[in-house]
């Protein structure tokens, strides 16, 4: 299973995949933008300031998404040892970092005008706050060592350990206290939202996905061409095989 | 059962060391008995507001400590090649994390008998149910010594960036830290019942964070 996926992740990596990549996330953000600020109409109580839902939903997913990715590569890594593991998990976490500080940061231009103001320790908000902080850390420690075996092996230890914690922290949050809005797509009898406000944040979510996917084909490419100008750097005369 | 007696003899060692060198009684005590007074400082000196903070402050001061706690034990063993002879010895990489989570634990519960007699003191926290109470702090100590015992060595190596491992550590022992104090603060009111919903959390996450712990420090540990 391993390898099936180490196939398809190196054809979506290849020049033509990320190009292919490229151009439907560019398609998919445009649609939804079109969908989400003219065809979805205004919420009937919070008005125009609602719409903000259909970027942070979807940049809050991501941010779920991506570090689930960095728990499954440290995983494939610690028994792979393969170092594309390792570089799928960087990349994940970068792009992971960049978007649970956005869906923070949209949430709170939401909150002041909705709640009226822009913290609340909130479950989600802070679980979402924690998180966050753990992946910082994840991302530091990739900076300590210059042995890159041990970085992997250390980043996939951190990588583990951050994704299982999560749900604890959710957990002791949840009890701590709550007054975030209830789940309003995943819940029994049908989501309780509008057919076109639910099309624009479907598309919102699939068109997230597919930028998250082309970033990290791109941050994939960076990585692959670190390793190659330390490697001859490091070696400029001898043939490394490949 | 092997696994225990190595566990046992790792531990011992470091108790050993710690008894001997006073690191734990001579620094740590220290050090959290300045930051009990700072917060003194900082929140006092309303008697009311000074006691409602109690079990947060005490909290703190805990962590804080796990975190130097940790954090020291690995530094002996950076010094004449202890790590090397720990790694060569032929004992499962498992009985290390337990055997310094273990010796951890029991420095983090001496210093918590400790503080707990000068936050009783200085910030009159009222002792309501004294069993729950010392549960929290075994469960929530034993939690803190197995994260920082996990990621101790990541800390040694990083001696330059000292930052790093309490940045690592402090999110991942929210839940800890969370339901430590509110176990705390209902034990100190004397409502037994409600803490032990959060007793059951720090049980929980003692458990998790030992098993994970057990299934990956070999991986941290391999040179």
């Amino acid at each position: 299973m391993a390898a099936t996926a180490e196939r398809a992740l190196g054809r979506a990596t290849s020049r033509s995949g990320e190009r292919v990549l490229g151009v439907s996330a560019f398609i998919a953000l445009g649609v939804s933008a079109v969908l989400s600020l003219v065809v979805a109409p205004p919420d009937a109580v919070q008005g125009e300031v609602q719409r903000l839902m259909y970027v942070h939903v979807p940049a809050a997913w991501l941010a779920y998404l991506s570090f689930f990715v960095v728990f499954v590569s440290s995983i494939a890594y610690l028994r792979t040892r393969r170092t594309r593991w390792d570089r799928l998990a960087e990349a994940s976490a970068e792009i992971g970092v960049l978007f649970t500080a956005l869906a923070i940061a949209l949430g709170m231009l939401w909150g002041k005008p909705v709640w009226g103001t822009w913290w609340t320790w909130d479950p989600r908000l802070t679980t979402t706050a924690v998180l966050l902080l753990i992946y910082i850390g994840y991302l530091s420690i990739r900076r300590i060592s210059d042995n890159p075996a041990r970085r992997a092996r250390w980043a996939a230890v951190v990588g583990i350990v951050g994704f299982i914690d999560v749900p604890i922290v959710h957990l002791s949050v949840v009890w701590w206290r709550s007054i975030h809005q209830g789940s309003t797509v995943f819940r029994l009898g049908g989501p309780d939202i509008e057919g076109t406000m639910l099309l624009a944040l479907l598309v919102g979510v699939a068109a997230f996905t597919v930028t998250y996917a082309y970033l990290l084909t791109l941050r994939l490419r960076v990585g692959r061409l670190e390793e190659r100008a330390i490697r001859e750097a490091l070696a400029p005369t001898v043939e490394t095989p490949a | 059962m092997t696994l225990v007696r190595h566990t046992a003899v790792i531990a011992r060692k470091d108790l050993a060391i710690e008894i001997r060198g006073r690191h734990a009684l001579g620094t740590l005590l220290p050090f959290a008995a300045t930051l009990l007074v700072a917060f003194g400082f900082a929140f006092g000196p309303g008697r009311e507001i000074l006691a409602r903070v109690a079990p947060g402050l005490l909290w703190m001061a805990v962590l804080f400590s796990a975190v130097i706690a940790s954090r020291r034990a690995y530094q002996s063993e950076t010094e004449d090649g202890a790590l090397e002879g720990l790694l060569l010895a032929p004992i499962d990489k498992a009985a290390i994390f337990l055997g310094k989570a273990t010796a951890v634990t029991a420095e983090l519960l001496a210093l918590v008998i400790a503080v707990l007699g000068l936050v009783i003191v200085l910030f009159e926290m009222p002792v309501g149910s004294p069993v729950p109470l010392v549960a929290a702090f075994v469960l929530g100590s034993v939690g803190l010594a197995v994260v920082g015992s996990l990621f101790g060595v990541v800390a040694e190596s990083a001696r330059t960036r000292e930052a790093i491992f309490p940045m690592l550590v402090l999110p991942l022992v929210t839940p800890v830290l969370i339901a430590g104090v509110r176990a705390t603060d209902l034990a100190a009111a004397g409502r037994t019942d409600d803490a032990l919903a959060w007793l059951g959390l720090l049980a929980a996450f003692d458990i998790v964070f030992v098993s994970v712990g057990i299934l990956v420090f070999g991986s941290l540990m391999e040179d």
